[in-house]
């Protein structure tokens, strides 16, 4: 039963195979079996997940159910849940009972998921392993030791470890595709402003976006059917029509057109990934699609542009922890500023000081124009790129990630080796598209992840590609064997 | 790019943050080295290309100057490591 999808799991308890009380235990036992190995919750809500499954059960019993009532499920702890601790990850909301739900939070509720508890992450959601939590790493279910990816890991491995069907995750430079990439799970990230970030703990306020970690592309579709939408409590939030995400799951992809960015495919990949990627885009090319070579030609100007805007945003948004209105607070402070710098001092971890610094010193006077807005200007060269692209080709495809799951403290002392492992999907939160990972392969056990980037609000022709190739491939359906 | 002790000094302390006088030289060659990373950008030339802040050029929203939250402060409150008669408490400031 744990390895079923979404879709699976909503027949069952439509036609009353199972009660979401015993799919609530079920999966509640195997995060408690399993969270000692793997380490991927924050925190596990037994007493509330059994109370609001017999909620949902009522529900059904009544008729009143959603495609997703009952349906257990795991938040990335950067999701505000009220009267439950949300830690970000960090020490410094380690005491921190959120006081209200999130956008995101209060419309699973509403459809009648079941929450089972919080995943770990990178703190702050800083970081491309999982290594920066306060809670300590999370380890891939595929080989522990390796990393899972960031910052969503803890939701990508629960996912891959089938300790709940499905988890939310945020990706602000590939939070939620390269752990998805590194887990061999499905991780969409969505158009920014097409999911409301009212309640989901800020990092880059201009790149930050939440989006699914699922089995599959239709399992993702059905989440995105409950998350997506304009909400008025984000100031950014999209007014865009919002679609049925699975209407268009089983068209054809017959004529479909696939750009396929040379600097994608150039030195820099590992060749046994390029050849796991070029299996993948040839499955696609026998459902009908083309192929055709573009050009992202400012491509290696995306990390240096995101290390830019990404930390300046960073520095801004952890202003507000300052140990006075909430979160962690020094002993004994001796004056204010003593209580400032101590409580950040203490409450935040080395890489969010680096990068709180880093932002703090290129919005510094007399710097801004050399770094903030320069790195503005190429985020419109980005944009550009992107948008000539798109008017030859529906979807571009590549790599999601630079190498399998690295091993844990492989890059953790060497920052930058860590953020250019980020090269493919940074872009795409610079120009605020949507993309996907899909699992399309394994390097010695190791799963590889394919990238489809679609133009703005094309979620659902993400989803019906993503669906299709998932129709003809089983990448998705490996479970690591220790898990099945 | 290279930062020495005293700006990473004068960084820590614009951003509020206390950091160990023994993990300066660390903070000093690892900040450095994200700012050669970003110094890339120099490698194109940007003249004329317009900054953008968000990527779909949308503007503020603007609402009615209605009042629509209610007051919650002993709710939030609740949270704060320390308060008194509906006020946060910090060092004294003014003696």
């Amino acid at each position: 039963m744990h390895q079923s999808t979404l879709t699976q799991l909503s027949t069952a308890l439509k036609e009353k195979k199972v009660s979401s009380e015993e799919l609530t235990q079920l999966y509640l036992d195997r995060c408690k079996n399993f969270n000692e190995a793997l380490n991927c919750f924050i925190t596990i809500n037994e007493d509330v997940a059994l109370e609001n499954a017999r909620t949902a059960d009522k529900k059904i019993a009544e008729g009143k159910n959603t495609d997703l009532t009952g349906i257990p499920f795991a938040h990335k702890d950067i999701f505000c849940t009220n009267g439950i601790k949300t830690s970000c990850g960090s020490k410094m909301l380690d005491n921190f009972i959120a006081p209200y739900d999130a956008t995101v939070v209060e419309k699973m509720n509403d459809a009648g998921m079941v929450m089972l508890g919080k995943t770990n992450m990178d703190e702050f959601a800083m970081g491309s392993s999982n290594e920066t939590s306060f809670y300590g790493p999370v380890k891939n279910p595929w080989d522990s030791d390796h990393v899972p990816g960031g910052s969503s890991g803890g939701s990508a491995s629960a996912v891959a470890a089938r300790l709940c069907p499905a988890a939310t995750g945020t990706d602000t430079g590939g939070s939620i595709r390269q752990p998805a990439s590194l887990c061999g799970i499905t991780g969409l990230k969505p158009t920014y402003g097409r999911v409301s970030r009212y309640g989901m703990i800020a990092f880059a306020s201009s790149l930050d976006q939440g989006g699914p970690m699922t089995q599959t592309a239709e399992d993702a579709a059905l989440i995105m059917n409950v998350i997506a939408g304009f909400d008025k409590r984000d100031s950014t939030s999209a007014e865009h029509p919002v679609d049925d995400y699975t209407f268009r799951l089983n068209d054809s992809i017959e004529g479909l057109k696939i750009g396929l960015p040379k600097e994608y495919f150039g030195e820099g990949l590992d060749s046994n990934i390029a050849k796991i990627i070029e299996d993948g885009i040839k499955e696609l090319e026998k459902l009908g699609a083309s192929c055709k070579e573009i050009e992202l030609p400012n491509t290696d100007l995306s990390i240096p542009a995101y290390y830019v805007v990404a930390p300046a945003e960073c520095s801004s948004n952890l202003s507000r922890f300052d140990g006075v209105r909430f979160g962690y607070r020094c002993e004994e402070p001796k004056d204010l500023p003593d209580l400032y710098c101590r409580s950040r001092g203490e409450g935040f971890g080395k890489e969010v000081k680096r990068r709180i610094m880093i932002g703090t010193y290129v919005l510094s006077a007399g710097y801004y124009d050399a770094y903030y807005l320069k790195a503005q200007q190429i985020r419109h060269l980005i944009r550009d790129d992107f948008q000539n692209a798109f008017k030859d080709v529906d979807v571009i495809a590549g790599p999601t990630a630079t190498g399998t799951a690295f091993k844990l403290n492989e890059k953790l002392n060497d920052p930058v080796s860590m953020y250019l492992s980020d090269i493919y999907t940074v872009s795409v939160n610079l120009a605020g598209l949507p993309a996907i990972s899909v699992p399309a392969g394994f390097i010695e056990n190791l799963p590889v992840g394919m990238q489809l980037i679609g133009n703005y609000f094309e979620e659902s022709r993400l989803l019906n590609i993503a669906h299709q190739y998932q129709q003809v491939t089983d990448w998705h359906k490996q479970v690591p064997k220790e898990y099945k | 790019m290279s930062l020495d002790k005293s700006e990473v000094q004068k960084i820590a302390w614009l951003a509020r943050l206390s950091i160990d006088e023994q993990d300066i030289p660390n903070y000093s060659d690892e900040l450095s080295n994200i700012l050669d990373l970003v110094d890339r950008m120099n490698s194109v030339d940007t003249k004329g290309v317009s900054p953008i802040a968000h990527p779909l050029d949308l503007v503020a929203r603007l609402r009615s100057d209605n009042v629509t939250e209610t007051n919650q402060r002993d709710h939030f409150q609740k949270h704060a490591p320390l308060t008194e008669d509906g006020c946060y408490l910090v060092p004294k400031v003014i003696e």
